[in-house]
């Protein structure tokens, strides 16, 4: 497939040119100290060579020499290894910078992407393909970028190599043009030949750590059947994949290593052949022939960089064609002008038609739905599951918008409104309780500025001051990664005082009380609503008891909204809404 | 925290590189296979190091020098010869490589599956849901760590320390006076290295914290998509986030300064050395003492010094990761698990279950999860008698979870025993059931009913393995789950997803009560769901579970009182200590738990608001 791998050397070219565009500066630093380098060790082998010439055989075979001599060898192979030594902490120290640079960016325009993008956006790729392209796709996409000047410096290297060699000796540089090729073309077959073996052994490794990962997750089950050695040999059928895997690409290195390090010890080793000829003719010198046999030794390792670069080349593209679609992404949330209507009591609300359809399903999610939701009223929104409650419930605050028709606050479209509005009137529980790993302060007021008597006036309000009191640092402790360190029923509550604390004009409850005592529950409708300021309040709910506290009821089913009513009213005339309240009860946690 | 935990967690910190090496060599004997061949093989492969040198120093002082003038036959022979070596030295080099690879990670292999084996058998899989990450990783990444060392470090370590060694001989051989100035040179350096691999660890350490923190930053921007919209704190997310990046950058770059520094400094100490070499070699020269193929061969070795040095710090840095991971992996191995199969653990004492209806009896069984800690169960005392279906209730933290533990051996009462059978055939103690036979007639429903990402077959059939579909379709239809099955995009043969993501809660229950009717244990521990369940699910999975229940030995802990509603008998548990025994008609009217548990449960699905004392 020869044009296949045209076009890979072409895109990766464009993307080596990439990282040079982004990142000018640190590239031409890099590129100057590689030089640098490159020359400093020619220029090694060459003073070596020029010391044995001039001071060690003159020395030698007269037996005599001079201060002079011996300070000035000294001083010109210290003064060239300086040299040398500066080139290779410009080379590293810039490279890394341009490398770790071009990480840090693209990480930033990722998550940039991650927050500005619609929900609907993040709806339609899974967690963990959004995670690992903030992170190993960014970070494979640029990882080529560190030996990238080394690669450039060692083809200034061979330049000035050829060149030396050819002036030194044409018959000798001969012996470079057929080694310094090998060295390349041996390190490109090596490349070819471990990339699948070591993609292979890769995809083993998260094979085997699934299983793990499943294994153990199972415990309980595993353990009260009795099936741990059904586990067991799951498990080693995987890993003694995975070990014959790894022996594979062991026995490429294996095989590959030793011949890149034999290969320039040849070459030295028919540079001696040749060049003791060539001495013997008197065409060359022995100090010649010392520093070329000396730089075959030198430059095995930076040909070698040329071959890290091209060999990393497939897997940066690869990285980087997962991020290009996230960068590339478009659907940003616009915003209207008006601000939104304040110091009124609770919002009022009202739903206009409106139609929602995730992409791809096969129906709507909502249809026509359209109804008045009262200032300082609650409303309970009632169905069986997949009747788009949640999908309802993140309309009214605006994570979506619908397909047709119009969600209105106080009257205005939420779609005119200023950025930053609707939150400020609005607070949201979602189903899924999610606490960022900070303090138990920063996850209620999320930075804003609120003292700490309203805090804990918050978690009063949603039973959470009792718990969060016992812990060790109070108000300050830390919760960890989306609030491990707290139990489920904790991390609900902490996340309801975050809504409550706002003393938002509309609270929309996304079944954001599953794990909350019902009476709890209950506190904390009743307190929002005896407020001075009563909100409004919208509670997808499940408990009767819930349910009874709502001034009304909205009956959704299949994306409709089939009935509205009191609690009573529903019960009586509505025969699904009945079967299904009471069904709940049946399952009612009691304990 | 069981205590096999707790010295888990504090073994050995402090324990040397060297102790883990022996410890570990001992738990891995496919390590030690060949390895004699395998380092004579090592010592091959770095004579072919010192080839080159040693050629130049012929060539020039008998080749070029020599006292007939230029001799090439002599040169040809020689490049010849060490041509042969470099070639035989490849093959060497390679022999080893693949030896030292199949060893290790064969050895390695067999590491890690008896660590995975071993960690089934620890209690604290089952009682700390929150260290099971952890537990992961020692079969994953602590092993891959190892291999990987193995593979780059490891191999290049050992050439490498074989290269100073060949190249010291052979300097030595040349002129013990030059070596002496080389080794001079170059010893401060080894010194340094283990300071410079500590400053590496380090930065590295530091590097690898950070990562942590920007996939922590990263996941609050996805998985807290919905929270940071809903609350307008996009700001504040993207300079949490910004921050974590930078910090990372700023360590990568710190780490990158250190390296370079590792680097750099054996290359100075070479050109050092080199200049030594040749002030020193010339004085000597002119004394006679050293001919200039000596002094070039040398500045050839020099470059031999160079590489290992650098390798050695890296090597030393990525080494005592490793081995701090191998050393997580055998403190794993060597924590003795709390409950042990007595088949294994005395095969002369473990007993089979009778075949009969099983009957459960606690004599004065008490349960402390850590020494001095409050009881969890107290001084339980009881008998249910076979076919009985009980329900267990009582508030969180009262016990009831543990009572299911005991009865299901995964833990040991601390005071007491339990025992299984019943008056005719007999009663066996707990701990001497062989847990064959255990796991086979006594089965546990967890509550989160787990499922394999694989088809709703091989799901049930983990049940019993060996269970064909058309069983498993059968078992499905007798659970009156027949409809529901057929309701599923491919029957029997749907993928349930990772964890049973594409079932809903209740259906991953049905699921979970379908394996618990094909294993057909005699007694059944349920411990039941809490979360809220859809009411056609719900219907199905109340009917499955009257049948999977029907003449069984049936514990329930119960989260509903509807269940309790249903049993046979109601035992109420309160702080550790069984207060209540009866039907629930008998239990509801008298005074008690489990009337106020029951006033509860009355409320909070009546549709009243309950009262906020």
């Amino acid at each position: 497939m020869p044009t296949r791998r045209d076009a890979v050397v072409r895109r990766g070219m464009r993307h080596v040119g990439r990282a040079i565009v982004e990142q000018p500066g640190m590239f031409t630093l890099a590129l100057v100290a590689s030089s640098l380098y490159g020359a400093m060790t020619v220029a090694s082998a060459y003073v070596l060579g020029e010391v044995v010439d001039r001071v060690v055989l003159p020395a030698l075979a007269d037996g005599v020499t001079s201060t002079g001599a011996l300070t000035l060898a000294a001083a010109a192979i210290l003064g060239v290894a300086v040299l040398k030594i500066l080139g290779i902490l410009g080379r590293r120290l810039f490279a890394g910078v341009m490398s770790y640079r071009l990480q840090a960016e693209y990480r930033r325009r990722v998550t940039g992407q991650y927050l500005r993008l619609p929900l609907s956006w993040h709806q339609r790729h899974p967690t963990g393909q959004l995670l690992s392209n903030a992170n190993s796709d960014v970070e494979a996409a640029w990882f080529f970028v560190a030996p990238l000047p080394f690669a450039c410096g060692a083809v200034v290297m061979i330049g000035i190599t050829v060149v030396a060699l050819v002036a030194t000796d044409p018959l000798l540089a001969l012996v470079g043009m057929v080694v310094f090729p090998l060295v390349f073309v041996l390190n490109a077959v090596y490349s070819q030949a471990m990339s699948p073996r070591m993609q292979r052994a890769q995809q083993l490794r998260a094979e085997v750590s699934e299983i793990a990962h499943e294994s153990f997750d199972a415990a309980l089950v595993v353990k009260t059947l009795g099936r741990e050695d059904v586990e067991t040999r799951r498990f080693t059928g995987r890993a003694e994949e995975l070990r014959d895997g790894l022996i594979a690409v062991g026995r490429v290195r294996g095989l590959f290593d030793p011949l890149m390090e034999a290969l320039p010890n040849l070459g030295t080793l028919a540079v001696l052949l040749i060049g003791a000829t060539r001495v013997a003719e008197g065409a060359t010198d022995a100090g010649d022939l010392v520093s070329i046999a000396y730089l075959f030794t030198l430059l095995a390792l930076p040909i070698r960089a040329i071959g890290w670069v091209l060999a990393d080349l497939p897997r940066a593209l690869a990285g980087f064609d997962r991020v290009t679609p996230v960068l590339d992404a478009t659907g940003e949330t616009p915003h209207g002008a008006q601000a939104a209507v304040t110091g009124a009591a609770g919002a009022g609300l009202g739903l206009r038609g409106v139609d929602y359809g995730f992409e791809g399903a096969a129906r709507a999610t909502l249809s026509g739905v359209t109804f008045d939701v009262a200032p300082g009223s609650t409303v309970a929104v009632v169905g069986p599951t997949g009747s788009g409650k949640s999908t309802l419930a993140g309309l009214l605050v605006r994570l979506v918008d619908p397909a047709t028709g119009e969600v209105l606050l106080d009257g205005v479209d939420l779609r005119a409104l200023r950025e930053g509005e609707v939150s400020t009137q609005a607070a949201f529980v979602p189903q899924g309780t999610f606490l960022f790993d900070d303090t138990v302060r920063g996850n209620v007021t999320l930075g804003a500025d609120l003292p700490d008597e309203q805090v804990w006036a918050a978690l009063a309000t949603a039973a959470a001051d009792d718990f969060v009191r016992r812990l060790p640092d109070g108000l300050d402790t830390r919760v960890g990664e989306r609030g491990a360190t707290l139990s489920g029923g904790q991390r609900q509550r902490v996340a309801l005082a975050r809504a409550v604390v706002r003393r938002p004009r509309l609270l929309v409850l996304d079944d954001a009380t599953s794990a909350v005592d019902p009476a709890v529950e209950a506190r904390i409708l009743d307190a929002l609503r005896g407020a001075e300021r009563p909100s409004t309040v919208v509670v997808v709910a499940y408990r009767q008891a819930t349910i009874a506290l709502a001034d009304e009821v909205v009956w959704l089913v299949g994306g409709r909204v089939l009935a509205r009513g009191s609690h009573e009213q529903l019960l009586a005339e509505v025969p699904g809404y009945a079967a299904l309240v009471r069904a709940y009860a049946q399952t009612e946690v009691a304990a | 925290m069981s205590t096999a935990a707790t010295a888990l967690d504090e073994r050995h910190r402090e324990e040397g590189a060297f102790a883990t090496l022996r410890r570990g060599l001992a738990m891995m004997p496919e390590f030690r296979r060949g390895l004699p061949v395998t380092f004579a093989l090592a010592l091959a492969a770095t004579a072919g190091r010192v080839v080159v040198p040693i050629a130049v120093q012929q060539v020039i002082d008998r080749g070029l020098a020599g006292p007939g003038g230029p001799d090439a036959e002599f040169v040809r022979t020689v490049v010849l010869v060490c041509a042969g070596v470099v070639l035989l030295n490849v093959l060497a080099v390679y022999r080893m490589n693949v030896r030292l690879f199949r060893t290790t990670e064969t050895a390695l292999a067999g590491l890690r599956t008896r660590a995975f084996r071993h960690v089934h058998d620890l209690s604290v899989l089952h009682q700390q849901g929150q260290r099971r990450g952890s537990l992961v990783s020692r079969v994953t990444s602590d092993v891959d760590q190892l291999s990987t060392f193995m593979q780059w470090g490891g191999v290049l370590g050992v050439i490498s320390l074989g290269q100073l060694l060949v190249a010291t001989v052979v300097m030595a051989v040349y002129s013990w006076q030059l070596t002496l100035v080389v080794l001079a040179c170059f010893l401060p350096l080894a010194a340094a290295v283990r300071y410079l691999a500590a400053r590496l660890a380090v930065a590295y350490g530091v590097v690898r914290e950070r990562v942590g923190d920007v996939l922590a930053a990263v996941s609050e921007a996805v998985v807290g998509a919905p929270t940071v919209r809903a609350y307008g704190i996009r700001e504040r997310t993207a300079a949490r986030l910004d921050r974590a990046i930078q910090r990372h950058y700023r360590a990568q770059v710190k780490a990158q300064q250190v390296t370079a520094a590792v680097f750099v400094s054996g290359e100075f100490v070479a050109a050092v050395a080199n200049v030594a070499v040749v002030v020193a070699g010339v004085l000597l020269g002119l004394d006679g003492d050293i001919t200039a193929g000596t002094l070039v061969a040398f500045l050839f070795l020099v470059t031999l010094f160079v590489a290992p040095v650098q390798i050695a710090t890296e090597v030393l840095n990525e080494g005592q990761n490793a081995i701090a991971g191998f050393r997580r992996v055998l403190d794993v191995l060597e924590t003795a698990p709390d409950v042990r199969d007595p088949a294994v653990a005395g095969p002369g004492e473990a007993r089979q279950l009778p075949h009969a209806p099983l009957g459960v009896r606690f004599e004065h069984v008490s349960f402390r999860y850590a020494p001095g800690a409050r009881p969890a169960l107290e001084d339980v005392d009881l008998e249910i008698a076979p076919r009985r279906r009980v329900a267990v209730v009582g508030e969180t933290g009262s016990g009831k979870t543990t009572f299911a533990k005991l009865v299901t051996r995964l833990m040991d009462p601390t005071e007491g025993r339990v025992l299984l059978g019943d008056d005719d055939a007999g009663w066996v103690p707990l701990d001497r059931v062989a847990f064959a036979s255990l796991r086979q007639r006594v089965v546990m429903v967890p509550q989160d009913g787990f499922l394999f990402d694989a088809t709703v077959a091989d799901n049930v059939r983990y049940g019993r393995p060996g269970t064909t579909d058309a069983e498993v379709r059968t078992a499905l239809e007798e659970l009156g789950l027949g409809d529901w099955v057929a309701g599923l995009p491919e029957g029997v043969a749907t993928r349930v997803g990772q964890r049973g993501d594409s079932l809903s809660a209740g259906e991953r229950q049905l699921v979970a009560v379908a394996r618990a009717y094909v294993a057909d244990p005699d007694l059944l521990v349920l411990d039941e769901a809490t979360s809220a369940v859809d009411p056609a699910t719900e219907r199905r999975l109340t009917h499955a579970l009257d049948r999977l229940t029907d003449g069984r030995t049936t514990l329930t802990i119960a989260h509903r009182l509807s269940t309790a509603e249903r049993a046979d008998e109601v035992l109420v548990v309160d702080a550790g200590r069984v207060v209540q025994r009866g039907t629930h008609a008998d239990l509801v009217d008298a005074v008690g738990p489990y009337a106020r548990l029951h006033a509860s449960w009355r409320r909070s699905s009546a549709g009243e608001p309950a009262p906020t004392a």
